[in-house]
């Protein structure tokens, strides 16, 4: 089944931000916004949540620093134990001040790979993926709006229009 | 809500719009090299090939055709090795700690800061590795099963940690740029016409659309990365001079060390940073973006860091002399005046005298000058490493084993081989990528923009 969508272009951040809030606040849905660049307030107006990379990387982070000691008790402590420099390695307590850096390392390493593989896996971002915003203007310097239509293509029209877009198409997508 | 006060100085000159920005980087990539840029990149390459060279000898024959001896047995290798990855931190200073104090300037310089960073950390990796004398054997250096019935590598070693310290380091600051620039590779792809080309930047764009949810995951995780790199960045620098630290030489031992190299690495990683910008804000024509103020802004770091370098060399020599251990004082004396000298004093003057010029506000903002003091802070900082790892070596405990250290041509020939290799890599990239973060350098235009300073 086909639908129909509405797609606004905007010139200016300000001018679509405003435009979502008072499109939303006439009870219409903005399925997607496309911009050049990040525009603050708009999740908001959107009414996206909050992400929660950040609390990912910090569990991803935890697990990083679990798997390093235990990688260091087990093959400093457990598995071959030496003496090193007149320093005995009789438990992870009494070495643990040399393994801090690495700890560390490994802390840093995977809260931020394995934040970015989410992110990249949470967006459908990869290489060969062959998606593109509807409008290529979209990288460049303007804002595009996107509403799908139920019946209601003459309203949504007129009302982007009056909230300043500067042109209104109406396209059928798969 | 883009308010800035009137009085700040504007970030981007010539009254540029968006479109603007969006052309004006775009344009080294479409467009075709000049003279200019041949005539680098073929000097580039030659040097490269050079130093290519020396490393294959070094590593078919052994590193004994280095100017190694029994006593010096840590010299250039080491010296370049840290070199270059203290010029790698002011990439992520200037991109991750700029950014946790959102500081706005950092935007038109971050990423080819973060370039310099990528290509400075892969040649500094190249002398560790071929030190070890088997390359091929590298990975031995990994925590992996083996046929010794497992004997781990020890992780009681700062050799260790920097290989940790560095792969992280390396790794991170990559993602780290990566993911910044595919917004810019798809501004590409949606400018580009030939067909190969749209394809190549389609495919490092990732498929990126500017969705509204994904710039909202793409500021998460830039914040996030950003928290992550700067204690980071500070614990690599720590941990290469806890290869010194942790020893017992005397010059080396030494507990103010890692803010010390800390603050030199920042420093260096600035000079070299304006070495390459100045350049290249003219070759691509970028003056409008990488401003006289944005130069300003990183000499009065160049300036700060200088003079906490030169605080922690006066502080060695007070701690030398206070501790009253007769090694350290003779390590410290024979530093500035042994027949190494030159070298001693040539550092002091290089990283502790020129960077008080900056005080002068007229010599902070003169292109010429700037660029004169970027090449002598790379010098000086060049020479700290040789003082502190050659000169604390040279004169050993026993008298009769005291020796000198002479590079051969092959020590030569990988030195500047690796300059090759950075310049090389630098050069390509001002080519085909966007040298500036024009995605999130648009954010500022209206706070920033000088349009909206009249």
């Amino acid at each position: 089944m086909s639908k129909k969508v509405i797609y606004g272009v905007y010139d200016d951040d300000d001018v679509i931000l405003k435009a979502v809030k008072d499109i939303r606040a006439k009870g219409i849905h903005v399925d997607e916004v496309y911009s050049p660049f990040p525009i603050h307030g708009l999740d908001h107006a959107l009414g996206l949540k909050p992400s929660r990379l950040a609390i990912a990387s910090f569990l991803y982070g935890c697990t990083g620093l679990s798997l390093g000691l235990l990688m260091m008790w087990y093959m400093m402590i457990q598995d071959w134990p030496q003496i090193i420099g007149g320093k005995p390695n009789f438990s992870l307590l009494d070495n643990i001040p040399a393994f801090v850096p690495i700890a560390f390392e490994l802390t840093v390493f995977f809260a931020a790979h394995l934040m970015v593989l989410t992110y990249l896996m949470r967006c459908k971002l990869y290489p060969g993926s062959s998606e593109t915003s509807p409008d290529p203007r979209t990288t460049d310097d303007k804002f595009l709006m996107e509403i799908e239509a139920h019946g209601n293509e003459a309203d949504l029209i007129a009302i982007m229009k009056e909230t300043g877009a500067t042109e209104v198409k109406e396209e059928k997508i798969a | 809500m883009h308010y800035e006060s009137p009085i700040r100085e504007p970030l981007i000159l010539e009254d540029k719009t968006l479109h603007d920005i969006t052309e004006d980087v775009a344009r080294p990539i479409e467009g075709k090299a000049n003279k200019y840029w041949w005539a680098l990149f073929i000097a580039a390459l030659l040097a490269f090939m050079w130093g290519a060279g020396c490393l294959a000898y070094t590593a078919g024959t052994g590193i004994g055709v280095w100017g190694l001896n029994k006593t010096v047995g840590w010299a250039w290798d080491i010296t370049n090795f840290v070199w270059w990855v203290g010029i790698g931190h002011a990439g992520t200073l200037i991109s991750a700690v700029l950014l946790l104090f959102r500081q706005k300037w950092r935007l038109s310089i971050n990423r080819s800061a973060e370039a310099m960073t990528i290509f400075a950390v892969i040649q500094a990796g190249l002398f560790p590795i071929f030190h070890m004398g088997r390359p091929w054997l590298a990975y031995w250096v990994l925590p992996l099963p083996n046929n010794f019935g497992s004997l781990w590598v020890n992780f009681n070693s700062p050799l260790l940690w920097d290989v940790f310290a560095i792969s992280t380091y390396l790794t991170v600051s990559l993602v780290f740029w990566y993911m910044g620039l595919i917004p810019d590779f798809a501004m590409i792809r949606d400018r580009a016409v030939k067909p190969t080309v749209k394809k190549i930047y389609a495919i490092l764009s990732f498929g990126w659309s500017g969705k509204a949810k994904h710039w909202q995951r793409f500021e998460e995780l830039s914040l996030v990365l950003a928290g992550l790199a700067t204690p980071l960045v500070l614990s690599v620098h720590t941990i290469v001079s806890m290869d010194f630290a942790t020893s017992v030489i005397p010059g080396w031992h030494t507990t103010i060390f890692p803010p010390y190299f800390v603050a030199g690495a920042i420093f260096s990683g600035f000079a070299m940073v304006q070495t390459l910008l100045l350049v290249m804000r003219k070759v691509v024509n970028m003056e409008a973006y990488i401003t006289i103020k944005h130069i300003e802004y990183m000499n009065i770091v160049i300036m700060v860091t200088g003079s906490i370098v030169g605080v922690a060399y006066i502080t060695e020599l007070f701690i030398a002399w206070y501790s009253g251990v007769e090694f350290e004082q003779y390590a410290f004396l024979n530093r500035a005046t042994g027949p190494y000298w030159w070298a001693y004093w040539s550092m002091m003057t290089c990283n502790v005298f020129s960077p008080q010029f900056m005080w002068f506000k007229k010599l902070r903002t003169s292109i010429a000058f700037t660029f004169f003091i970027s090449i002598i802070v790379n010098i000086g900082m060049w020479f700290e490493r040789f003082v502190i790892i050659v000169t604390s070596l040279h004169r050993d405990y026993l008298p009769s084993s005291w020796s000198m250290f002479s590079p051969t041509f092959v020590d030569i020939g990988i030195f500047i081989g690796t300059i090759g290799f950075f310049f090389v890599l630098f050069l390509l990239y001002a080519r085909t990528f966007p040298v500036i973060a024009q995605a999130e350098l648009k954010t500022i235009v209206k706070s920033s923009g000088s349009q909206n300073k009249k």
